[in-house]
């Protein structure tokens, strides 16, 4: 009979559904980015950096730019990625609001993929935007952009949900110095290597069909997983 | 409310109408770094009870608060709300519990409105109405707009009480939120704690200050 009524006076109140907790949270997590413009910004500007120095270092001959394009856009972009992962959880957990997100109601799962989400949409789309307009600079052959595209559009969310475990274990930690990468990287490396052979078959007579659906597949385990895999850490992190 | 542990001992100060025991601890052991923190930690926290945490630096006022949230698990014993334990119904559980800590939970580059929108929208719907009129009664008319990292200490630590306002839970637990005050949000957070009490709802509380709040009681970790 107790029972009942705490339950009926619980439900009562408007409990928020997980749906609006997720939007609420993708939402203000991209608030904070837009309003610590640095933060997108800087390794947007690195991953250009990076780029730009293969042409001044090794050859502006655009014919053997061209055999080493694909590798180059997409090992920038995993560094770019690693220097922008920092920011996932760090000033949460400095604030406070990272135990806010451990004591909502929800599923943690959903909570972190709405912040891998956001994380994404302003680390990892730029940079696949801009790859385009790099990878002209690195005389990559014009029937390989699209899947160039296509494989960063796959990619690039593995490389944030993979680096965003090793975020939420390393979060607690005052230095982490290599720790990140040491983590990141061979979870890392699959990524890159069917990324840059996909764009390599379809400059040659392969096809890149086979890596791209590879890639998807990486994508949905990472996307189906990864997020439990932070969560737990999360957790670990904050206790 | 009762223990068992040399160390630390309850001492009920009135004889207040208590309703159901809401949040309880069984046999709660802790060490850390091989110091044995509290053992033998017996609780009862009721319905309309306000439950003092009291205890020295570093006696683990704050570990065992972090243990009742679920932020900690290192620990032995049994924690139970509503007389089951806390894992098996998380999801009531946490519909019912305000959490306020060291850190606060308020990001420094959001307004004190956003802050509320992202943390009160995790446990309940709210509209911006409510956020603002709550931010007024707390005396940050004003500052609604402003980045709260130009906000005092004392100014954040209202934005972070400001959700106990807006999310009617029925469980508080604060970690020294008397801290930052001046001596009015001192008086107000008082009469808060007291009118959430009267109203059924329970408040665990560590703060080093004399506190002003009839019927309630100490639990002493020594």
């Amino acid at each position: 009979m107790f029972w009942t009524l705490v339950k009926l006076m619980s439900t009562d109140m408007s409990r928020s559904s997980t749906s609006v907790a997720f939007r609420s949270t993708l939402k203000r997590d991209l608030l904070i980015a837009f309003k610590k413009k640095n933060d997108i910004a800087n390794p947007f500007m690195f991953f250009i950096i990076v780029v730009s120095l293969f042409p001044i270092a090794i050859t502006p001959d655009g014919d053997r730019l061209a055999e080493i394009a694909a590798g180059v856009v997409w090992i920038s972009v995993l560094l770019a990625s690693m220097l922008s992962m920092d920011n996932l959880y760090r000033s949460d957990y400095e604030d406070g609001s990272l135990e806010q997100l451990l004591l909502s109601p929800h599923p943690l799962f959903f909570m972190v993929l709405s912040k891998n989400i956001s994380h994404w949409l302003v680390s990892g789309l730029p940079v696949v935007v801009a790859a385009p307009l790099l990878a002209y600079m690195l005389s990559l052959p014009q029937e390989a952009y699209l899947t160039l595209i296509a494989s960063l559009l796959i990619g690039t969310p593995i490389l944030s949900l993979i680096g965003s475990i090793a975020v939420a274990l390393t979060v607690g930690l005052g230095s982490r110095g290599l720790i990140l990468a040491v983590i990141t990287l061979p979870m890392s490396v699959p990524v890159l290597i069917f990324g840059t052979l996909a764009v390599e078959a379809s400059v040659g007579v392969g096809s890149p069909a086979g890596y791209l659906a590879l890639m998807l597949a990486m994508l949905a385990a990472s996307l189906s997983l990864a997020p439990l895999a932070s969560a737990a850490a999360l957790r670990i992190s904050i206790s | 409310m009762s223990s068992s542990n040399p160390t630390a001992t309850a001492v009920p100060d009135s004889e207040n109408q208590q309703g159901a025991v809401m949040l309880s601890g069984n046999k709660l052991f802790c060490e850390r770094d091989d110091r044995v923190l509290f053992q033998d930690l017996d609780f009862n926290l009721h319905e309309g009870e306000v439950m003092q945490l009291r205890g020295s630096n570093g006696s683990g006022k704050t570990t065992l608060m972090r243990m009742l949230c679920g932020l900690n698990d290192g620990y032995k014993g049994e924690i139970s709300w509503y007389g089951a334990s806390v894992s098996e119904q998380a999801g009531d559980f946490y519909h019912s519990l305000h959490y306020i800590g060291h850190r606060v939970g308020v990001s420094k580059v959001l307004t004190p409105v956003e802050n509320l929108r992202w943390s009160c929208s995790l446990k309940s719907e709210v509209d911006d109405q409510l956020i603002e009129k709550t931010l007024a009664d707390l005396g940050l008319r004003g500052y609604e707009e402003s980045p709260c990292h130009t906000l005092s200490a004392g100014q954040q630590q209202r934005v972070a009480l400001a959700r106990l306002l807006i999310n009617p839970m029925k469980l508080w637990i604060l970690d020294e939120p008397f801290t930052t005050l001046d001596p009015k949000g001192v008086k107000q957070l008082e009469e808060n704690i007291l009118s959430h009490a009267n109203s059924g709802g329970a408040v665990m509380v560590t703060t080093h200050h004399k506190l002003n709040i009839p019927g309630m009681n100490v639990l002493d970790l020594g």
